[in-house]
């Protein structure tokens, strides 16, 4: 957890993004023209966020099987890099509709879910703090994480492809393989995901490691006053 | 650097300007992109912008990171 090299590797990948998202060709499309470059940003971050938010409740599952409260540290500082993420994917996404489609927030079924998704989530970190017992804390946020994730999954994947929608991909729109993604993209996008999806391990393993060198303490301060009474 | 720089710029614009030239042959995209910017090499800017708060980012995280190292070694933490 704590190895340098793949904190080096996500600082190399963002400079590669950096520099060839915006020096590369793309696809010379109408209305989006150069802002399709914005892939590499907004899209990039929801895909990171997704993989991130699986992993929170991957972990989540593992404090419920055996108990052990690192799991749960691990859990919760990855959604919280999770909502951080999806909180920029929301900014950047809005940024770039007001550019293309004339409207910060067009009442579009994908960028509502969004927006529900990441009610849900900010609930849970509500959730968190309502509770000073840490086994109790644990047990019952890794249970509403669980089924965070497994409401936010259909809200925003399933839900916009049954109705109409503006976001590419859903309800009458080109999915992401034929018009609005091609090989040019790829190159970028792909490793612009994994560059986020490391700066979000990365943010999630600062916070864990703070959490730990608290908990030590504690313990120690606590070892050192039932030594002494 | 600037050596490089400055045959970029020029390898660029003598793209853009062919590009132009075969418009008369072919019926060409006629999409507007940012492609003054890239001749008068001003893109540039834009990637050095973005470059430098990232650098700023990192070398923040990175600094924290070493300070959390030393604690954990105080500490004696694995």
């Amino acid at each position: 957890m704590r190895k340098l090299w793949w904190k080096i590797l996500c600082i190399v990948v963002f400079f590669y993004v950096i520099i060839v998202g915006f020096m590369g060709p793309v696809p010379r499309l109408p209305i989006i023209n150069e802002s399709i470059r914005n892939t590499y940003f907004h899209v990039a971050i929801w895909m990171a966020m997704i993989f991130l938010l699986f992993v929170a409740m991957i972990f989540s599952i593992k404090y419920l099987k055996k108990g052990e409260i690192r799991n749960d540290d691990i859990a919760s500082e990855l959604t919280k890099s999770g909502i951080f993420l999806g909180f920029l994917g929301c900014m950047t996404g809005s940024f770039w509709a007001n550019f293309t489609w004339g409207d910060p927030w067009p009442n579009d079924p994908k960028l509502n879910g969004a927006a529900v998704g990441m009610l849900i989530y900010l609930a849970y970190l509500l959730l968190r703090s309502s509770f000073e017992d840490e086994q109790r804390r644990a047990r019952i946020s890794s249970v509403y994480n669980i089924f965070a994730f497994s409401v936010f999954i259909p809200i925003i994947y399933i839900l916009p492809r049954l109705t109409d929608s503006l976001h590419p991909g859903s309800g009458g729109n080109s999915t992401f393989g034929s018009l609005d993604v091609d090989n040019q993209i790829r190159a970028v996008l792909y490793p612009a995901v994994i560059a986020y999806i490391l700066i979000g391990l990365w943010l999630a393993e600062l916070r864990i490691r703070i959490k730990m060198i608290k908990r030590i303490q504690e313990e120690r301060f606590i070892d050192g006053g039932s030594k002494l009474g | 650097m600037n050596t490089m720089k400055r045959v970029s710029i020029f390898i660029l614009s003598l793209m853009t300007l062919s590009g132009k030239l075969l418009a008369q042959a072919v019926e060409v995209d006629a999409v507007p992109m940012a492609d003054k910017l890239r001749a008068d090499g001003k893109i540039w800017v834009v990637v050095a912008v973005v470059a430098i708060v990232f650098t700023g980012i990192a070398v923040n995280m990175l600094r924290i990171d070493f300070k959390l190292k030393k604690i954990e070694k105080e500490l004696n933490i694995k």
